[in-house]
């Protein structure tokens, strides 16, 4: 079989056909983050709201391929409502998943774990990461803002 | 077209229908074997020793240059050797450009120009207050002499086009544009990063005053292209790197270099990459021209008929007179289709293949490139064509 059916399964195809939390939000208090793929044109913006050590809010919206649109919607998905801790836990076990690093297991991914199969298709790892890293800086902005 | 295949090692070891020769082509065995020459039999520096073994390499780097000379139909102080077509076209911009070019001075370029022929001109406008100027493309995206015409104006000072367009395959009417613009008094440079592989090209008859390309899109190695200039240009520009092997005479407070191609050859040239671009020329004289457009036009044609029957594909180019393809399959990203082709071991582009104006001109996110060359045959072809079918059926079947 090819391997590109066990990578689109379901959980991809779904995510990219009927994206939950597209769109960006007019209000100022988000955060947010650009990343573009420069050689493919994948270019997506990640917005997200932070209170008390929440992440109450995550919308997203940009152009690419099924991968990098569908993970866009995974994260918003599972990462919303969870603490900022558990949020990066989960953002750094999934990075290390899909680069093929040793990561925590015992960390529930959920739906992002389909994503594992992109390790078959290294030229992709890029697809499946930039949602994920453009959330992972947004993170980086909302602890230098309390640090302040 | 007698079998190529085997002249290629790349193709002799794994399962491949290479079709991205307009990103790379592939090396053949004669041109490996001319760099292992260099590296095994006078592996030394040039110029500089006065010892047998620097001579002989001396000898073999200018041999190079004028292999590649004739090849083009210039003369040996014409032809620099740079890093690639991107740096020679830098050079134009920057030692040229930069000497000539003043506020309100236009310069024409296009759309369907690679990165490397757009920005270096737009940069240098930018800082001079010159004005880019760009020839508004046919229907079908081509730059056409009447279209041309109508941009051409006295302010027009440089006109810097590409030959062959590295995304849409078009040849450029650059012959004629040249003498058009001669008659207003502006330089033309041309990129042929995509022609020099795959046309003969004489810059007499041209009579461009600027044309470049790279050996790694013609069999040769990476690292090395070539900048044609008219002497009598190359002669007022000056050198943009000082050092080693380009000065005359050095004093404690000035100094003065040598004349062209060495004052544009700073420090230790691509030896062993010049002398492997000479003999991938060779390679290329050795097939011929005439067999390779004939090559090529089989094949693009047989690709384009196949996949004009192919439902729910779209092809930007149908027309173009070279072995480039740009499609995309109907509603799927090319970044999701290109993976399909890798699981099927065809190797192609997908992107913007660094002409984001002319993706932006397309209105689409980025395509699909298949590029055909000497290697490639029919059965390429065939399974490429199935594996557009296949990849066809699969993305629809799961809901794109
Ligand atoms: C039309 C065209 N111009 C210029 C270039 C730049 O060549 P290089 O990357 O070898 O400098 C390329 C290839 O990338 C090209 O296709």
């Amino acid at each position: 079989m090819h391997q590109l059916e066990t990578l689109y399964r379901q959980i991809i195809m779904d995510h990219y056909k009927n994206p939950r939390n597209k769109g960006l939000l007019d209000d100022d208090r988000y955060i947010k983050n650009h990343i573009k793929n420069p050689s493919c044109g994948d270019d997506i913006t990640i917005q997200t709201l932070i209170k008390s050590g929440e992440v109450k809010d995550i919308r997203h919206e940009g152009s690419g391929c099924s991968i990098c649109c569908s993970s866009a919607s995974v994260l918003s998905s599972l990462l919303k409502g969870k603490t900022v801790d558990e949020a990066q836990q989960v953002t750094k076990s999934y990075l290390n998943m899909i680069m093929k690093q040793p990561f925590d297991e015992s960390i529930d991914l959920e739906d992002a774990l389909a994503y594992q199969g992109v390790t078959k298709f290294p030229a992709r790892v890029k697809c499946a990461s930039i949602a994920w890293k453009a959330f992972e800086a947004t993170l980086k902005k909302a602890s230098e803002k309390t640090d302040e | 077209m007698q079998n190529r295949k085997k002249d290629f090692p790349i193709l002799n070891k794994q399962s491949l229908v290479y079709l991205d020769t307009a990103a790379s082509s592939l090396t053949p065995n004669a041109v490996i074997d001319k760099l292992n020459e260099y590296y095994n039999e006078y592996p030394v520096n040039v110029h500089r020793g006065v010892y047998k073994l620097s001579y002989r390499a001396t000898e073999a780097y200018q041999d190079a240059r004028q292999t590649i000379a004739d090849f083009i139909s210039a003369s040996f102080e014409e032809v620099i050797f740079t890093r690639g077509a991107s740096s020679a076209l830098n050079l134009v911009a920057l030692s040229y450009g930069e000497k000539v070019l003043k506020s309100g001075d236009e310069v024409i370029v296009s759309e369907l120009e690679h990165h490397s022929h757009v920005l270096p001109w737009q940069q240098l406008a930018k800082r001079k207050g010159a004005k880019l100027i760009y020839v508004p493309l046919s229907k079908a995206g081509r730059i056409t002499v009447d279209a041309f015409k109508q941009v051409l104006t006295d302010r027009t000072k440089i006109v810097a086009l590409t030959y062959v367009s590295n995304v849409m395959g078009y040849e450029t009417p650059i012959k004629e544009i040249t003498r058009l613009a001669h008659q207003k008094n502006a330089i033309v440079s041309v990129d042929a990063a995509q022609a020099a592989p795959h046309r003969a090209i004489d810059v007499n008859d041209l009579d461009c005053d600027f044309l470049a390309f790279s050996a790694h899109k013609m069999f040769g190695p990476t690292g090395v292209g070539v900048l044609y200039g008219k002497k009598r240009l190359l002669d007022i520009m000056d050198p943009l790197e000082f050092g080693g092997d380009m000065n005359d005479n050095v004093d404690k407070f000035d100094g003065d270099w040598k004349d062209t191609p060495y004052k544009f050859e700073t420090g230790t040239p691509p030896i062993a990459e010049a002398i492997g671009f000479a003999e991938a020329v060779r390679y290329i004289k050795k097939i011929g021209f005439k067999a390779i457009i004939a090559h090529e036009n089989t094949l693009r044609q047989k690709a384009v008929d196949a996949l004009s029957n192919i439902k729910g594909v779209t092809i930007y180019n149908p027309t173009a007179e070279t072995g480039i393809i740009n499609f995309n399959l109907d509603d799927v990203h090319p970044h999701d289709v290109v993976s399909f082709f890798d699981e099927d071991h065809i190797a192609l582009r997908a992107g913007h293949h660094c002409a984001q104006l002319l993706i932006k001109w397309l209105n689409v996110p980025a395509t699909l490139r298949a590029s055909f060359y000497v290697y490639n045959d029919e059965a390429d072809i065939d399974t490429f064509i199935d594996s557009v079918k296949r990849a066809r059926t699969f993305f629809s079947d799961i809901g794109f």
